[in-house]
């Protein structure tokens, strides 16, 4: 496998070009310089490619498809709402690469690299900020599950390390260790780990698409999707009728309703997942934690808001929140791991919609109709895919097969049996 | 959201686990061999939006499994029958 | 020093004075004062310093939407950051301290942002920080970090104590005022059940009926689905600190709502509009009439609208000069210039705040007169209005996205949540619409902030709207308005009509605000409820653990449960104590309560018709008196759960599942039973915690029975063979169930016995082996016994594993539908090279198999490609040494071939032997010893 993951060489034009030499020259004439990040296009009668779209996948694939394949020539990215309104916008900022099964470490190392280059590579601020993440473990039986994978992460080439309590506290001073009703043994820790800032990688792709000639069309919803002898040839918008070559869908959790319109059922269930914001606070917790005997996981933003979440509501939803039952069991789960945020406020609570798949991996594939891809499935971990998932789905649309890394990511992996099912926990979409 | 049970009355949430969607049957044929029916009763959900057909189970109350219908787009619930 | 005490007025207590400090001095002020209020009547203006160019900030607003005064209150483990002065109530020996600052709130050296403040402009931190490339996380974000944040976390446990409970009404009312009075009575005056909530201390006595419950200090945070509603009830936040709970979540379920929560004034933008002594003209009435306090000596009036008038009668009232009245309209009413004249202050009709005037705090306002030309008046106070917004942010909480309404220049709500009915100013009803809707003051030098606490200006919004993020939501996130602890509370109209005016747009299509729960920000703690530390989920024990506790034994977390783990003699580890139970168990006889094991108790003429569907082999054939194992697939044709299932009777069997699956389980068989053949006549329950169930195992384990079991059960191998069960009494009448089961691969039994005698049971047992050197056995010892003999349990049985992946493929009945079956056949799970459950033991004795190690061949380098597999389960046998599990790839085929076993993550890497699953007695011949 050769890539070429990075091309440091490769300048935008000048004018364009963020730094602080930027910035300090345009604070000297009041800021009047700056550009739009990118051009609001009107879609064209036709394309080469049309993204169904603009969130994290659609707009990665979009910029990775322009500048990996420019041989597939002109290609628009349709969203129905604003740029980066999806899952890219309302989660919860974890990137990491701690998977278990051969068919998803490979993947998401790749994407951990592509995160690892990624300011530079979008000229882009995306604050990749390699904090670490924890996940803890609180029984015999957890470490030795986590040990093979951190066994497995090794194998794959990332990096991972077991740590037992007394290390963990020297790293973690301020878990409940010792009054805890499932107490906490250690941690599986992968280092290069962390958070980014999510809006700004929707917004640094969307840029750099937009800098290769990408058309970036807001407020444009696919109402139909058409087709002739079993090929796509464009579709229906609310803003008129897009011919295209190869129709790519990348919209998480309305995946089925858009798969629907080109008479495709699939193996997704959308579900609302609930994340939380609290007040800012001075630096408190530098890192990210997972807790391994409830629904809780945490870290904290640049701006010193706590960024928490847990599990996902459980039952069928496309409406953006959840319900106060969820609420309350995340809030119980962080008070158990950290006693310490029993006087630190809660802000805002908001909902996204996950595509849940029936394994709780992804799909990145072609479709039975012609020219027709799909890039869904990714539960509540397509942010950390993001870089990833661009990459792949935009090799699969120019070439016609898939990544190497993203192989196993087959629509025909449930009837064949070939499942990439890391919890194990089989075809209960709420579940994963 | 609260569900009426027809058993226990009006209870939260919380005593509820959804399921999956009433809407497929298992199929009938004895189940020798994996055919795309089996696929679609497994795999395969229409997950369109609006109201549809689901199984709940009243885990935290009399143990009944209840077919809820529900707007999954407002969480509205329709109506809820013991099947 | 401006503000100070009026002589009279408010709903004070003067007669109980309360001392407390702020940053270290000492004020006093009255019970039912506020932090803000008794600050304020001491003359303090300067409460913090803002969020990105720490400039100083005072008072802005009297409630929960303000945006400036937040303090680190009270002290140690009790400290909470961000706490609005605002909603404080002071307490005899309240401390406080501003936060966000250096070594003073006066002199912060992080000011120099304010200089710095042309280059910190909305995104910067997008376009820089890149450079060098490894400089962002030593460097920058470091930096960025310990600036940003407000106050700082207490950094140890919260000290306090919350509660949550859940209350129902008919008709839920959201404020207190005059509407949601109003409303509550007419409500409980039909007979409806009325619980009001409202967010303030009870400062004046409501005249209520008594049906009606009232819930003061409480705040309503959040629209749940079908009715439910998240209240927050602040029970000792206003008191000293005590063991008393501090908060209460309250979840209410009504019926109906009826939001009255009237409506929060929104300012005018203007150049320094953050310095202390700029205030929402409301608050200056608050302080007045609520708390007797004049928050400055000489206030001038900038307002665009009637409503905000009618703090010039006010103040006349309390004798507090008035400079003047600033009026955007280019002609204010009539009733305006006649208040004003009264006042004796001159109106400035069409006329503008350009900018305060004033370092640390407000020492005059310069204005734009409607002609033409300025003017510069002195002034300690700007009172400013910009009208007012309807406190819609519940009406939000769902879908609802609220309206523009043109008429009152505000928000009103939209499409409701269902239930809810909104009433008076939240509604929009009782606005004044003689307003003209002004956002800021005109595009001038220096910084006109939109978002107090976050730093955000008219520039940024411009700017912003330059680089395209231009619709609300991008606004919004690009330049982090609204963002702030105050959710935009008092900036996002604003900041919408600075957009509209960019875009060249009307307000109502540039774009709405929306609100998510919770509608103030809520104590993690409070959400938590009791459910922390060790109360953080029920625990379950066993119907013996007094007596295993008695033994000295060591317990362990098994999900739910608490077991025992192993008992340790003096001088033991848990690895000699486990080594010692085993060999006990193998030699002698052991008890080992397994009463965690799942128990259903199934029954019906169609109980068996209904096993043989839910398990893969057969059932049909199972004599009465006899027990069986069953294998359990999920319809995915994954294994689910095994076990045994006894058959008491022509129509009752119990089953018993593994620990952890037991729920599951339950849940999987009522959804067969109800919903895939609700034609069968069967029933079941869990009788897990109605039956406590000891395995007496060990070749002394008939001899030792024998002592308890009553006549004329029958105990002998012909009467009571390998896999039989039965019905009897124990030692004097109690009820029994005896199975002649075996995990340990010894010649054992399972008795089980109603629960409360379990304990009973176990010491009898006790005693009853004594003379064969019975001893107890825990977890370990269970562990190491069924690694002996290769029974696949949790590790294995981990929703990847197939029957044949386990060595199961026989009890897959070919005869017969069952669940799973279908999707079990699937190529790839049929596949000969998928992992498969074989044993391990070390080449070299002394090396030690750990579970989670991974499988290689021999010789081949350490990469996943040539990854094999994994040990599930691992094992020190006190008499076969280091053994294991594993799910190696082709396993089978594999048997007696050496492999790697590679455990970087620990540092292992040694060769191992491949063998047969059953480490022990292969030929089941001690079942029978």
């Amino acid at each position: 496998m050769c890539i070429t993951l990075f091309n440091y060489q490769e300048n935008l034009l000048p004018a364009m070009r963020y730094s602080f030499l930027s910035v300090f020259t345009q604070a000297l004439r009041g800021h009047t310089g700056w550009k739009p990040a990118w051009r609001k296009a009107e879609p064209a009668p036709s394309y080469d490619v049309v993204i169904i779209g603009g969130g994290g996948g659609g707009l990665a694939t979009a910029y990775y498809l322009a500048k990996n394949h420019p041989e597939v020539g002109r290609i628009a990215v349709v969203e129905k709402g604003w740029l980066g309104g999806g899952n890219i916008g309302r989660n919860t900022t974890i990137i990491r690469s701690n998977y278990l099964l051969p068919g998803n470490e490979p993947f998401y190392e790749f994407s951990m690299k592509l995160w690892e280059g990624l300011e530079r590579e979008l000229n882009y601020n995306a604050m990749v900020s390699q904090r670490g993440i924890y996940n803890l473990y609180h029984s015999d039986a957890q470490r030795d599950a986590f040990a093979r994978r951190g066994n497995a992460m090794l194998l794959h080439g990332a990096d991972a390390q077991l740590l037992d309590k007394a290390q963990l506290r020297r790293e973690v001073p301020y878990l409940n260790y010792d009054n805890a009703r499932f107490p906490v043994q250690g941690a599986l820790v992968q280092r290069r780990a962390g958070t980014a800032r999510h809006d700004a990688v929707a917004w640094g792709y969307a840029r750099g698409a937009d800098l290769r000639g990408v058309d970036l069309i807001e407020n444009c919803e696919v109402t139909r999707i058409f087709q002739e002898n079993g090929k796509v040839t464009g579709v229906e918008t609310t803003r008129g009728t897009i011919r295209a070559g190869k129709v790519a869908m990348a919209v998480a959790g309305s995946s089925s309703l858009l798969a629907a319109k080109a008479g495709l059922r699939l193996p997704i269930e959308s579900h609302a997942l609930q994340a939380f914001v609290t007040e800012g606070l001075k630096p408190l917790i530098d890192t990210v934690i997972t807790f391994g005997a409830g629904h809780f996981y945490i870290s904290q933003s640049d701006k010193g808001g706590l960024v928490f979440g847990g599990d996902i509501d459980g039952y069928n939803s496309y409406a953006q929140r959840g319900n106060l039952p969820v609420v309350e069991d995340v809030c119980e789960g962080g008070m158990a791991l950290m006693p310490m945020l029993g006087r630190t406020r809660l802000l805002r609570s908001w909902g996204g919609i996950m595509d849940m798949s029936m394994d709780g991996s992804p799909i990145i594939d072609k479709t039975p109709v012609d020219n027709l891809f799909i890039n869904a499935g990714w539960c509540y971990g397509g942010f950390k895919a993001t870089p990833a998932s661009g990459f792949c789905f935009a090799h699969l649309v120019a070439r016609g097969e898939p990544h190497p890394v993203a192989a196993a990511y087959r629509l025909g992996r449930f009837a064949e049996g070939r499942l990439i099912d890391e919890k194990g926990v089989g075809a209960q979409p709420n579940l994963h | 959201m609260r569900i009426f049970c027809p058993h226990c009355g009006e209870r939260g949430l919380e005593e509820f686990t959804y399921a999956q969607d009433a809407e497929r049957a298992r199929p009938t044929d004895g189940g020798a061999t994996p055919t795309k029916e089996w696929e679609g009763y497994v795999y395969l959900r229409d997950n369109l939006k609006g109201p549809r057909r689901e199984y709940w189970y009243h885990g935290g109350g009399c143990h009944a499994w209840l077919v809820v219908e529900r707007d999954v787009s407002t969480h509205e619930i329709l109506s809820v029958t013991v099947p | 020093m401006s503000g100070y005490r009026l002589s009279q007025g408010g709903v004070i207590d003067r007669a109980r004075t309360v001392n407390f400090k702020f940053d270290g001095k000492s004020y006093a002020g009255f019970a039912g004062d506020t932090l803000a209020s008794a600050l304020l009547a001491s003359g303090v203006k300067l409460f913090g310093r803002s969020f990105k160019y720490h400039r100083p900030r005072g008072v802005f607003a009297s409630g929960s939407e303000e945006p400036n005064a937040l303090v680190e209150l009270r002290t140690g483990a009790y400290r909470e950051p961000n706490t609005r002065a605002t909603m404080a109530e002071i307490f005899e020996g309240l401390e406080a301290a501003s936060q966000n600052r250096g070594v003073s709130l006066k002199y912060d050296p992080l000011a120099v942002n304010n200089w710095l403040s042309p280059f910190l402009v909305a995104g910067f931190y997008y376009k820089t920080f890149m450079w060098p490339s490894g400089f962002w996380e030593k460097i920058y974000e470091p930096m960025i970090r310990r600036a940003a944040g407000l106050g700082r976390n207490a950094g140890m446990p919260d000290p306090d104590c919350y509660e949550k409970t859940t209350e129902f009404c008919d008709v839920l009312v959201i404020g207190g005022g005059a509407d949601g009075a109003a409303a509550a009575i007419a409500a409980a005056e039909a007979g409806q059940r009325v619980i009001l909530c409202d967010e303030n201390a009870p400062l004046y006595a409501l005249q209520l009926p008594e049906s009606v419950r009232l819930f003061s200090r409480t705040t309503v945070l959040g629209v749940y689905d079908g009715g439910t509603y998240a209240a927050l009830e602040r029970l000792t936040d206003h008191l000293p600190s005590s063991s008393a709970p501090r908060q209460r979540l309250v979840r209410i379920i009504a019926k109906r709502s009826v939001l009255a929560t009237g409506a929060l004034e929104r300012p005018i933008a203007f150049g320094h509009n953050d310095l202390p002594g700029v205030m929402l003209s409301r608050a200056v009435g608050d302080y007045v009439t609520r708390y007797g306090v004049a928050p400055g000596r000489n206030v001038l009036l900038y307002l665009n609208n009637d409503d905000a008038a009618s703090l010039i009668p006010t103040l006349h009232g309390a004798g507090v000069k008035l400079a003047g009245v600033v009026d955007a309209r280019p002609r204010s009413s009539d009733a305006l210039y006649d208040a004003a004249r009264a006042a004796g202050a001159p109106v400035y009709a069409g006329a503008a705040i350009i900018r305060a005037v004033g370092a640390m705090g407000v020492k005059g306002a310069r204005i734009r007169l409607a002609a033409g030309g300025e003017l510069s008046l002195p002034c300690d106070i700007i009172a400013v209005s910009g009208g007012f917004n309807p406190n819609l942010a519940l009406t939000s909480h769902f879908d609802g996205k609220p309206v523009w309404d043109e008429r009152i220049a505000a928000f009103v709500p939209g499409i409701l949540p269902p239930g809810m009915e909104v009433v008076g100013k939240a509604a929009g009803q009782g606005i004044n619409a003689n307003i003209l809707p002004v956002f800021h003051s005109g595009y001038v030098p220096g910084k006109s902030f939109l978002d107090l606490q976050n730093d955000v200006t008219v520039k940024d919004m411009k700017l912003a709207e330059r680089e395209g993020f231009a619709s609300v939501e991008h606004m919004k996130r690009y330049t982090t308005l609204g963002m702030a602890t105050d959710q935009g509370k008092t900036a996002n109209v604003n900041a919408i009509g600075v957009l509209a005016e960019a875009l060249g747009r009307g307000v109502g299509e540039t774009g709405t605000t929306r609100f998510r729960p919770p509608y103030v920000p809520v104590a993690i703690g409070a959400l938590a409820g009791a459910h922390t530390g060790r109360y953080f989920r029920p625990m379950r024990l066993t119907p013996t653990h007094g007596w295993a506790k008695e033994l000295g034994a060591v317990f362990v977390e098994t999900g739910p449960w608490l077991r025992a783990q192993y008992f340790p003699q003096p001088g033991e580890d848990w690895l000699s104590a486990a080594q010692r139970e085993v060999n006990t168990v193998r030699l002698a006889v052991g008890i080992c309560d397994v009463t965690t094991l799942g128990k259903i108790d199934i029954q019906g003429p169609d109980a068996a018709v209904f096993l043989e569907r839910v398990y893969t082999n057969s059932w049909k054939t199972l004599a009465i008196g006899k027990v069986r194992y069953g294998l359990m697939l999920r319809e995915d044709g994954m294994v689910m759960d095994d076990g045994t299932t006894a058959r008491l009777g022509e129509t009752h069997f119990v089953m018993t599942t593994t620990t952890a699956n037991a729920g599951r389980v339950m849940q999987h068989l009522e959804f067969c039973a109800q919903i895939l053949w609700p034609e069968l006549d069967v029933a079941m329950i869990s009788v897990t915690d109605q039956w406590g169930q000891i395995a007496v195992a060990g070749p002394k384990s008939t001899a030792t029975l024998a002592k308890l079991v009553d006549a004329p059960f029958d105990l002998s191998d012909e009467a009571f063979p390998y896999m039989a069960c039965g019905a009897l009494t124990v030692y004097g009448g109690v009820p029994a169930r005896l199975f002649r089961i075996s995990f340990s691969g010894e010649r054992a039994y399972e008795l089980a016995v109603p629960a409360r005698f379990a304990h009973a049971l176990a010491e009898k047992l006790m005693e009853a082996g004594a003379e064969y050197g019975i001893a107890p056995y825990g977890t370990e010892a269970l562990g190491i016994m069924r690694i002996e003999k290769g029974h696949a349990a949790g590790p294995e049985l981990n929703g990847q594993t197939t029957a044949h992946d386990l060595g199961l493929h026989k009890l897959l009945s070919k005869k017969k539908d069952f669940i799973g079956r279908a999707m079990a056949a699937r190529p790839a799970l049929m596949d000969t090279q998928r992992q498969t459950m074989v044993g391990l033991k070390p080449v070299n004795e002394r090396d030690v198999i750990r579970a989670g190690s991974h499988l290689l061949p021999v010789g081949a380098q350490a990469k996943a490609e040539n990854d094999l597999g994994h040990v599930t389960s691992a094992a020190r046998s006190p008499t076969l040494g280091s053994i294991a599990l594993a799910l190696l790839a082709g396993g089978p085929a594999r048997m007696g071939e050496t492999v790697r076993v590679y455990d970087p993550i620990r540092g292992g890497d040694f060769e191992a032997v491949v063998t047969s699953p059953v480490h022990y007695d292969p030929e089941g011949k001690r079942l029978h010893a």
